[in-house]
């Protein structure tokens, strides 16, 4: 056999039980998803779908902050929620998390270098100030920013841009191989938005970190990735190559969600209409009957 | 003029704090004067920290120590009345929360209570003011919150329990339950996946056309904008430096800084490198003098240094502040490309 996968998501199902005790609901928050991430191949693997899809609960997952109901994840071969003490530690510096919005990542009155120099003692063990400092200035470099930048700054003397480089470059201390990033740029503008996913590809290009990209920007997953998984309602619904599948979605909600994409041609029309979500057929029955079949390509699509 | 229900004249809000005995003055909202037609979705666009929530608060009268009004008004007029918000009583504005003016606000769990189900936030907010039975009521909320996509269900369940986007359409639900003539809403569909932005966005419209009333508008994303607004306000570093029907700021914008916004947006298929603006937002503590965007401006002069261009007006309903606006100007120009990020 073959080196296992550097992350290997094998059927992996989440339910959460909601409600009083009269009203007892379970919402199947992920489905059965499968997928693997190769050690060789750094990729940028993004995952798109629904709001409350599932999307967080499954990078929660895969930061083993969160216990799959039924399936497993392996990371090297080895179950990510077995890890205990050290080598939980072990595998947090291996695959890190960036946070959502760089204003509010932040405590406002907390130096921002503090944050680096607090994964540094953690993860590298470092202990004094000049063990702490050349891992972070090493990770600052990789951003764009050096930490003469960003030593003794509060959050509010920093641009956004520079906050989320930080919180990049916060992620990138214990050298990592894979970087989870929910939604980490939904907050900002146009221009910032460029700004951080150019920065992922070359993370992946240079620094051969993998990087899973959970966005709801269509756009920009076209610009930078190179896998794409679709989910409506913790299913599955198409996965493969991300530049055939957004350009020719074959999944009717991957193409509802496609023809949503708000356009800018007749700009300040007014003239916004409905998706027409109700003419696509998004029962969970029609999910669960489904099946992820090969379309070919290189893509699976789920057929009912 | 007759048909404008909010009229802001000057208005300046600073935050002003004081630590350990430094006085620090952020002026998020620096002279700002602008009006809301009756009927209009107006827009307002800008980066992060321009002080766009810090002036919509202004206009939701929510506002808190240390952040203060310094100078000017903000009159709404409903049925005839005029209320200058910054300078009204609590019980006056208390009277037209809801039922005439409701706020949307950033980050949905502010409203939502977390040890309380979503059902009590509606009985509180949207009950007295919509004056109905409670069984009518109730049928009401749950018509109201399927136009949104959401299930009667989630009125039992706590805020926690729902995901993000699931609470920001409880936000406004609530924010629109009452069918109030004035809405303020601040990134209402940020986190919201695009099949139900648009759903959303569409649901605002309907409402606001419905009942022919007044919406401002809040985010950065320009494509929200193009598809949504009338009409739309630039603003950078505290001030508006272009406003315009929305059509005209993607068409034939003359601000520098609206050019470079319209310029950046990302397209699917399109891979080609897309410029971001050198250098970072200004500092509201310090403001550069002048133009606030000169430090960035690629055709700043020497004027933009030490004088501040006002908001001029031009045919069209357009006003822009900014010396060069006659200029033609090459689109090359106007874009600074990154190109050690890209
Ligand atoms: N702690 C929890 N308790 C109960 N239900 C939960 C919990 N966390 C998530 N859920 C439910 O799981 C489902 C998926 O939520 P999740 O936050 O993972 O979605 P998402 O795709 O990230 O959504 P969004 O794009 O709106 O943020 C939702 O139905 C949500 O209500
Ligand atoms: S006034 Fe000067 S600095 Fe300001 S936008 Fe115009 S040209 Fe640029
Ligand atoms: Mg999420």
């Amino acid at each position: 056999m073959s080196a296992s996968p550097l992350l290997d998501v094998r059927d992996v199902s989440k339910v959460f039980t909601m409600g009083g005790v009269l009203s007892r609901k379970q919402i199947k928050a992920v489905n059965e998803v499968s997928f693997a991430l190769s050690a060789k191949k750094p990729e940028i693997f993004t995952i798109i779908g629904e709001s409350g899809s599932g999307k967080t609960t499954l990078a929660r997952m895969i930061l083993g902050s969160e216990v799959p109901t039924s399936g497993e994840l392996l990371f090297e071969g080895k179950d990510i929620a077995a890890r205990r003490g050290a080598e939980r530690l072990a595998f947090m510096a291996r695959v890190q998390p960036i946070f959502q919005n760089p204003f509010e990542a932040f405590n406002p009155l907390k130096r921002v270098d503090r944050y680096l120099a607090s994964t540094a003692r953690r993860f590298l063990n470092a202990r004094t100030e000049a063990e702490m400092e050349g891992p972070m200035d090493e990770a600052l470099q990789h951003v764009g920013l050096s930490l003469r930048e960003v030593k003794g700054r509060f959050p509010h003397e920093l641009s956004g841009g520079q906050l989320q480089r930080t919180a990049i470059a916060r992620a990138l201390i214990s050298k990592p191989s894979v970087i989870v990033a929910d939604e980490p740029v939904s907050m900002v503008d146009a221009s910032l938005r460029m700004a951080i996913v150019n920065l992922f590809k070359r993370l992946r290009n240079e620094l051969g970190v993998t990087i899973i990209y959970i966005t709801h920007d269509l756009a920009t997953a076209y610009y930078i990735s190179d896998r794409i998984i679709i989910m409506q309602k913790g299913h599955v619904v198409e996965m493969g190559p991300a530049r055939p599948i957004l350009e020719a979605p074959q999944h009717p909600y991957s193409q509802l969600l496609k023809r949503s994409v708000l356009s800018f041609d007749g700009a300040g029309g007014g003239r916004i209409t409905r998706s027409g979500r109700e003419e696509v057929d998004t029962s969970a029955e029609a999910l669960i009957k489904g099946r992820l079949k090969p379309a070919g390509d290189g893509r699976l699509v789920r057929v009912g | 003029m007759a048909n404008d229900i909010l009229t802001v004249e000057g208005l300046k809000a600073y935050y002003q704090m004081n630590y350990f005995g430094v006085e620090r003055e952020v002026r998020a909202v620096d002279d700002v004067t602008m009006r809301v037609k009756a009927n209009e979705i107006y827009g307002i666009a800008g980066e992060s920290s321009s002080g766009k929530t810090s002036f919509i608060k202004v206009l939701a009268a929510a506002i808190r120590p240390p952040f203060r009004i310094v100078d000017g008004s903000v009159t709404y007029r409903f049925n005839g009345t005029p209320i200058d918000v910054a300078h009204a009583g609590e019980d006056e504005i208390a009277k037209i929360r809801w039922k005439h003016l409701s706020y949307i606000m950033q980050g949905s769990m502010s409203v939502l209570n977390p040890v309380r189900r979503v059902h009590s936030a509606f009985k509180d907010f949207a009950f007295r003011p919509m004056g109905l039975k409670r069984e009518a009521f109730w049928e009401a909320v749950e018509a109201h919150l399927a136009r949104l996509h959401l299930e009667p269900g989630v009125l039992r369940a706590y805020p926690h329990e729902l995901s993000g986007g699931m609470r920001q359409r409880v936000t406004i639900a609530l924010a629109t339950v009452c069918q109030p003539e004035f809405i303020i809403a601040d990134e209402p569909t940020t986190a919201l996946d695009v099949v139900v932005q648009k759903d959303v966005l569409a649901m605002i419209r309907e409402v606001q056309q419905a009942l022919g009333s007044s919406v401002v508008f809040v985010t950065h994303d320009m494509s929200v904008h193009a598809n949504i607004t009338d009409r739309l306000a630039i603003v950078y570093a505290g001030r508006i430096v272009e406003e315009a029907p929305t059509r005209t700021i993607f068409t034939a914008a003359r601000h520098p800084y609206t050019r470079h916004l319209v310029a950046s947006l990302p397209r699917i298929g399109d891979t080609s490198p897309k410029p971001s603006l050198e250098g970072r937002p200004p500092s509201l503590a310090e403001p550069p003098a002048g133009c606030r965007f000169h430090p960035r401006c690629p055709i700043a002069i020497e004027r933009c240094r030490k004088e501040v261009p006002v908001l001029e007006e031009r045919p069209g309903g357009h006003r822009v502040a900014c010396f060069r606006a006659d200029e033609a100007l090459s689109p090359a120009k106007v874009l600074h490309v990154e190109e050690s990020l890209s």
